[in-house]
């Protein structure tokens, strides 16, 4: 909050988010979001919650939330009803602010009142001049500015908490203020319930640069937005990356294209970006320069970055460690500390692959009602694993345990193992991620049959697909089933995913991110 | 002299200047054109830099001492120098990251 007064107080007739014609400026988005402050507080609630896509709302609701000293909870929207209404109920009591036409979804649920967003920006515009003074702010306060659901690996998402103080660390350890000039603009195409929809927020309200949001991620509208509202930076992940290169190459003719001119910088991170992808990236803008941030929802967003001039000159480079630079997370911040450890916690040599561990103020490491996942001196194992290369990049090679990310989004193997095992026909069932240019993962589903298989084999793999879509969500379907004799297992019963995976390795695409 | 905490701010008394702590904690004599800074919103605006004082501030700029003890960010920028004592604060360069977000 502190971080938009500062803006508000030092540049406030620049325009915040939206358009250059009819957008927020700095000082209009300080007073909304001072005048929704009072509005959840009367609301009496104990949480801020957004079920929405991205919208003038969200910094409203983001700011006007830590200025009520309340945590601010973006919820999936597209998590299925139940799902969304048990995310509620667990900060209940909570006001909501919801997509006008998803009201219903959360209407009726104890402890959770409603707001339709456009009804309340309506509300704030009507109050534009009842300007609020600021509360004295904390800035290495301990409440929490940000509680964000991780899709976790047991099923039952934890609650990421995020402190004022690691949000304020990371923002003044990684962008200047007032940093950008007034013509600078950042797209802003990920969700709100992802970290680097947030970081993305303030760290561009703090350096000063118009947001513009797109809500529902499309490659022609995002490479649209771009030229239309002069877009300098944005952020995305590798899907829309993907997506993006695709549609840009779709529109070269005799060899000239329009590509993006104003785009200076563009950002990636969020998964593993797929080598050709990126190569392409560069080759298709020349004059952009690429930034491939890491991070987690659990450190504040971005702790490791691969820098423009890195970018080139791996790409330039016959040396293929330099090379394979490209596919690295680039140098930890200045703020932050990275170690590799081994299973005991101990250091391993340069170039060794272990568990990635990370250390700085921005680090949270915390979950809502559990016991802190930080040691004691203050480190904070990622559960990623990677290894550090001899001039200091680090490299990460995928999460240790066995989430599946396709599309930048975290699938959890165990519902889809636990709809398939439930069809009669399917006595062992396992889900793993393989490479895929596209999605950076595809899933693909390895099933046993029970009894003597009836049915024709590539019949029954269109109705275990089906069946997982009705029960879960399309962006869990296998993409691929396969069927074999028996899983491998350790004597202790646990499942070998990382033998199944170099078994089923013929079904990814072979693509080396 | 005025309590210091990360995020409490202060206004020169002789200029425009207006800066937030970022690092320093206790009792500390941050002045800004030679003059003691005031909380915001209580500084006075009279007077001007003393000459010894007078090399101005930077917008979004970050001041410390020699010792990095203390350390400021501008958030107005003004006429005046900061100092801590008679001591001048000097501007802290940092080589700014590409922007990831």
């Amino acid at each position: 909050m502190m971080l938009l007064e500062m803006a508000a107080a030092g540049f406030g007739d620049r325009i915040a988010v939206g358009s250059l014609d009819g957008g927020l400026t700095f000082q209009q988005l300080f007073d909304r979001a001072g005048a929704s402050a009072d509005r959840f507080r009367a609301a009496g609630a104990d949480a801020v919650a957004m079920a929405d896509v991205s919208s003038a709302a969200l910094p409203i609701s983001l700011f006007g939330a830590a200025w009520a000293d309340l945590p601010f909870v973006p919820l999936n929207y597209r998590l299925t009803d139940d799902e969304l209404a048990t995310l509620a109920g667990r900060i209940a009591p909570a006001i909501a602010v919801v997509d006008p036409s998803a009201i219903g979804r959360l209407s009726g649920l104890d402890g959770v009142s409603v707001v339709d967003r456009d009804a309340l920006l309506a509300d704030l515009a009507d109050l534009v001049d009842a300007t609020v003074p600021a509360p004295e702010w904390d800035m290495v306060g301990e409440g929490t500015a940000i509680l964000l659901f991780t899709s976790g690996t047991t099923g039952e998402p934890k609650a990421a908490v995020l402190r004022h103080r690691h949000l304020v660390s990371y923002v003044l350890g990684s962008v200047e203020f007032m940093g950008a000039g007034e013509e600078e603009a950042a797209l802003v195409s990920v969700p709100p319930y992802h970290v680097a929809g947030m970081a993305a927020i303030l760290s561009n309200v703090y350096a000063g640069r118009r947001i513009v949001q797109l809500p529902a991620f499309d490659a022609a509208a995002w490479v649209d937005l771009v030229r239309t509202e002069g877009v300098t930076s944005a952020m995305v992940v590798p899907t829309m990356l993907s997506r993006i290169v695709e549609h840009l190459e779709a529109e070269i003719v005799d060899g000239e294209t329009v590509g993006l001119p104003t785009l200076r910088s563009l950002s990636y991170g969020g998964g593993k970006m797929p080598r050709p992808t990126i190569e392409r990236a560069l080759e298709l803008l020349p004059d952009t320069a690429f930034v491939n941030a890491y991070g987690l929802t659990e450190t504040s967003s971005t702790v490791a970055l691969l820098g423009p001039e890195d970018h080139r000159e791996a790409l330039a480079s016959d040396d293929e460690s330099v090379r394979a630079r490209l596919g690295s997370a680039g140098r930890p911040l200045p703020t932050i500390e990275v170690s590799i450890r081994d299973e005991d916690g101990t250091e391993v040599p340069t170039g060794g692959p272990g568990e990635i561990w990370v250390r700085g103020e921005q680090v949270s490491g915390e979950y809502r009602g559990m016991a802190p996942r930080l040691t004691p001196d203050g480190w904070f194992p990622t559960h990623d694993g990677g290894w550090m290369d001899d001039a200091g990049f680090l490299h990460v090679s995928g999460r240790i345990d066995d989430v599946i990310v396709k599309g930048g989004q975290n699938v959890s193997p165990g519902e889809i193992e636990a709809v398939l095992v439930a069809h009669p026909g399917v006595s062992d069932a396992a889900a793993i991620g393989l490479p895929d240019t596209q999605w950076g993962e595809r899933i693909v589903a390895a099933v046993v049959r029970s009894g003597e298989p009836t049915a024709d084999a590539d019949q029954f793999a269109v109705e275990l697909q089906e069946a997982v879509r009705a029960e879960l969500r399309s962006n869990r379907t296998p993409d691929h089933v396969t069927f074999v004799d028996a899983l491998p297992y350790n004597d202790t019963g646990k499942l070998l995913r990382r033998v199944l995976r170099a078994d089923l390795a013929h079904l990814g695409d072979g693509s080396t991110p | 002299m005025p309590e210091l905490k990360p995020g409490s701010r202060f206004a020169s008394d002789v200029c425009t200047t207006e800066v937030i702590v970022v690092k320093g904690a206790g009792e500390a004599d941050l002045r800004c054109g030679g003059a003691p800074m005031a909380s915001a919103g209580a500084a006075s605006g009279g007077g001007t830099p003393s000459p010894d004082a007078a090399g101005g501030t930077l917008m979004g700029k970050r001041y410390v001492d020699a010792d990095e003890t203390i350390e400021v960010l501008c958030t107005k920028p003004g006429d005046g120098s900061l100092g801590l004592g008679d001591a001048l604060l000097e501007l802290k360069e940092a080589k700014p990251l590409p922007a990831s977000d």
